[in-house]
């Protein structure tokens, strides 16, 4: 099945009626209490609590106390597939993402073969309308192999469904190649998503250089490693007059290079990870592989200028860049790990318990974060509203849990959130007017019967 | 203590107990046998996936004088070279039951890795650019057996202290000692924001004088190669310590090997300030420390002074 973009397997669609839930959309307005009836996977009715009464056939979910928000949307995953299964597939993925609340994901292409060519792309959209849970966008890469040397083919590819382009995992490094892709964008479309980092600043670095580095004797990758690339690629897109969005950020400065480069009326987005928003350098002293991941946890005065990024619209969306990787593969020394963390099941959860109940950040702000990365890929945003395909993620806000405690709905366990207690559990997930996830807590509570 | 992984996990007095005992069994080295039987029946394994000429042996001549079993590991000679993991190395090496593990590698965190592996004590002997925990006891060892106590003592550590395990674990010791430490190098070498580590930073030797002891790390020749400093020449031009630079007040060391001519002069290196031969020997006996305080101190409450002719007082 396909909407707009987004590939999944499709489901029956959903006959729910979710009863007293706080209700909260950004974008629509909403925010109160309220039920909500869906029927026939589009979300048919609005009331007040108590107004709304269960058709029959229709499952009715008492959720009084719990949060229902519009369905997340994640413009940043590594799915592995194909050719890194042993990690994660479209099916386990997208299972993380429901468990998280997501109700959209884009998968990045530096895989197995690369997404480099229409006939893989067409492939893996086959694929997707067999396993995922979820609907998924895909990326295509920039460059040919992710090498940086020759353009993919990139007006079929978009053809073939790519939502845009990134070599993601890798920088474009020479500047000349990059203002060609984006020349080309005028003819393909689509948005290019890059990952900023100078090799030459970077090259053999495990983590953020600073204090902790230092300590370690861990080769640091300064800030700067990022950010000269930040406001390089956000000069030729203003030049170019292109559409270029700026992956997982992490330094101050580079926070700083978008706002200046927004503010000449670039073309230009960015988006932070709840890593880099909830974490620092300093975890990284324990040594654990769980922190090691590529831009590095950085200094904490980096985390707040993502953090007063995010508050005054300079960082666009949070993105999670889930990266799986098997048990076997982090259990090596840190400078042998390979960079990655997960983050679909702990995204809302982490940046919740750590900047939305301390009141840092407004739980409004935090779930309009986590739906513009539709926007940024053209991508419907989902809404609740009537006559919008359900996309929701129903959430209790005052139940905790213990991340990993149950195991993961991801194939790998490399979360640098692993045993932390986090509060705002997901109890249902609806993703395009299917039921994507149902926390064993949720049960039906009564079927509607003929009155 | 469990196992020795980091001159962080060690108070004060956890180090001054460890030296103490080294002091003891110095005595022993100096007799024509120099064999006491407190680790008698115990397997210590040496794993060193890097090259090592002076830890390792003096890892197994500890391990030897204290009559624990030894089996020495080499990577070039392993299945790790074809391509086991540390895991697994470590698993099949735990089925021999060793009592202690001494591990070298050449990645930060391998110890302690290992360290969550292994029943076994582990003892780091020097993880990548990390930590190099045995080498700082024996520095401080051999300083306290010079000038008696650290308090106050100025410390100049110079040179490649980027990629220096031992200027780490160095700075950790002596500051703990109550040393001061100053570190000077090449701009290049000196890594950004070591001064939270409680040292200070001079670019330049000029105030080198006021050190009481001049610490100097090896360079490597690779590092021009990488381009951290410009020529061998510039560097020893700037930052050898030769007899012009070290003034008679100050002691010198190096934890070796010491490349000749290039951080060291040949005239500092066989002047009567020079404490590296010390080094070396402190090396043993520190290690049969640090290998008794792990296997048999804490379980035995051993009194601090070990007599090694009593052999109940070490067994147990």
């Amino acid at each position: 099945m396909s909407v707009k973009g987004l590939y999944f397997r499709g489901g029956r669609p959903a006959e729910l009626l979710i009863r007293g839930a706080h209700l909260l959309d950004p974008r629509t307005g909403l925010d109160g209490p309220g039920d909500l009836l869906v029927r026939d996977g589009e979300i048919a009715e609005l009331g007040a609590p108590g107004a709304l009464a269960a058709p029959e056939g229709v499952e009715t979910i008492e959720a009084e106390g719990q949060h229902l928000f519009p369905g997340f949307v994640d413009p940043h995953v590594h799915f592995r597939t194909p050719g890194q299964e042993h990690k994660e597939d479209l099916a386990t993925g997208t299972a993380a993402a429901a468990a998280g609340g997501f109700t959209a994901v884009i998968a990045m292409p530096n895989t197995s073969p690369t997404i480099d060519d229409a006939s893989v792309l067409r492939a893996l959209r086959e694929a997707a309308e067999l396993q995922a849970r979820v609907p998924v966008g895909f990326l295509a890469a920039i460059t040919r192999g992710l090498k940086g040397d020759d353009l993919t083919e990139m007006a079929e590819l978009r053809d073939a469904g790519a939502l845009g382009f990134t070599d993601d995992g890798r920088p474009v490094v020479v500047a000349g190649m990059l203002r060609k892709a984006l020349q080309y964008q005028r003819l393909a479309g689509g948005v290019l998503g890059l990952h900023e980092e100078d090799p030459s600043l970077s090259n053999g670095c495990v983590m953020h250089e600073g204090a902790v580095s230092a300590r370690l004797g861990l080769a640091g990758y300064p800030s700067i490693g990022e950010s000269t690339i930040v406001a390089r690629d956000a000069a030729i897109a203003a030049f170019e007059g292109g559409r270029m969005h700026f992956q997982h950020l992490s330094a101050a400065e580079s926070v700083e290079a978008l706002a200046y480069w927004k503010g000449r009326g670039a073309q230009v987005t960015g988006e932070a990870s709840p890593h880099h928003l909830t974490l620092t350098h300093e975890a990284v002293l324990s040594l654990d592989t769980r922190f090691k991941m590529n831009p590095p946890l950085r200094a904490e005065s980096d985390r707040q200028a993502l953090i007063a990024g995010l508050k005054d619209g300079t960082i666009d969306c949070i993105a999670t860049d889930h990266a799986p990787h098997a048990a076997h593969e982090k259990e090596v020394p840190f400078e042998e790990a390979p960079n990655g963390v997960t983050g679909l099941e702990t995204s809302f959860a982490s940046i919740y318990t750590e900047l939305v109940k301390p009141g840092i950040v407004p739980l409004a702000l935090l779930v309009e974060k986590l739906t513009s990365g539709a926007a940024l890929f053209d991508l419907c945003t989902p809404k609740i509203e009537v006559g919008s395909p359900a996309n929701l993620a129903l959430v209790d806000l005052r139940e905790q849990w213990v991340v990993g405690e149950h195991g993961y709905a991801s194939r790998s366990a490399n979360s640098c959130f692993h045993g932390r207690a986090f509060d705002g559990v997901v109890k249902l997930t609806v993703a395009a007017g299917t039921i994507a996830h149902r926390h064993p807590s949720t049960t039906p509570a009564t079927t509607g019967v003929t009155a | 203590m469990k196992h020795l992984l980091s001159i962080d996990d060690l108070a004060r007095a956890d180090i001054e107990r460890v030296l103490d005992r080294a002091a003891s069994f110095a005595e022993v080295a100096g007799r024509e046998i120099k064999k006491v039987p407190a680790l008698r029946g115990r397997t210590v394994v040496n794993l060193f996936y890097e090259a090592s000429t002076r830890t390792s042996s003096s890892f197994e001549l500890a391990a030897k004088r204290l009559s624990a079993d030894l089996v020495s590991i080499r990577a070039a000679t392993s299945s790790v070279t074809k391509g086991e993991s540390l895991k697994d190395t470590i698993t099949t090496l735990t089925a021999y039951d060793p009592a202690a593990i001494v591990i070298r590698s050449p990645h930060a965190g391998a110890a302690q890795l290992v360290a969550g592996w292994t029943d076994a004590a582990v003892v780091n002997a020097g993880d990548g650019k990390h930590e190099h925990p045995t080498q700082a006891l024996l520095d401080v060892y051999t300083l306290r057996q010079r000038l008696g106590s650290l308090d106050g003592v100025k410390i100049w550590i110079v040179g490649d202290v980027l990629h220096s395990r031992v200027a780490r674990s160095d700075i950790l010791a002596f500051t703990r000692m109550g040393a001061q430490v100053t570190l000077s190098g090449p701009p290049t070498l000196i890594p950004r924001g070591i001064e939270a580590l409680g040292c200070t930073v001079e670019p330049t030797l000029d105030r080198l004088p006021e050190a009481d002891v001049v610490y100097v790390l090896r360079m490597q020749r690779e590092r021009m190669e990488e381009a951290y400093v410009p020529s061998l020449r510039e560097y020893a031009a700037r930052y050898q310590i030769n007899a012009e630079r070290l003034q008679p007040h100050q002691l010198l060391m190096h934890p070796g090997p010491v490349n000749r001519g290039v951080e060291l002069s040949g005239d500092a290196i066989d002047s009567p300030q020079a404490l590296i031969a010390q080094q070396v020997e402190a090396g043993v006996v520190v290690r049969m420390a640090v290998l008794y305080e792990l296997l048999a101190g804490a379980n035995s409450r051993a009194p601090l002074s070990v007599n090694p002719n009593v052999e109940s007082a070490v067994a147990a």
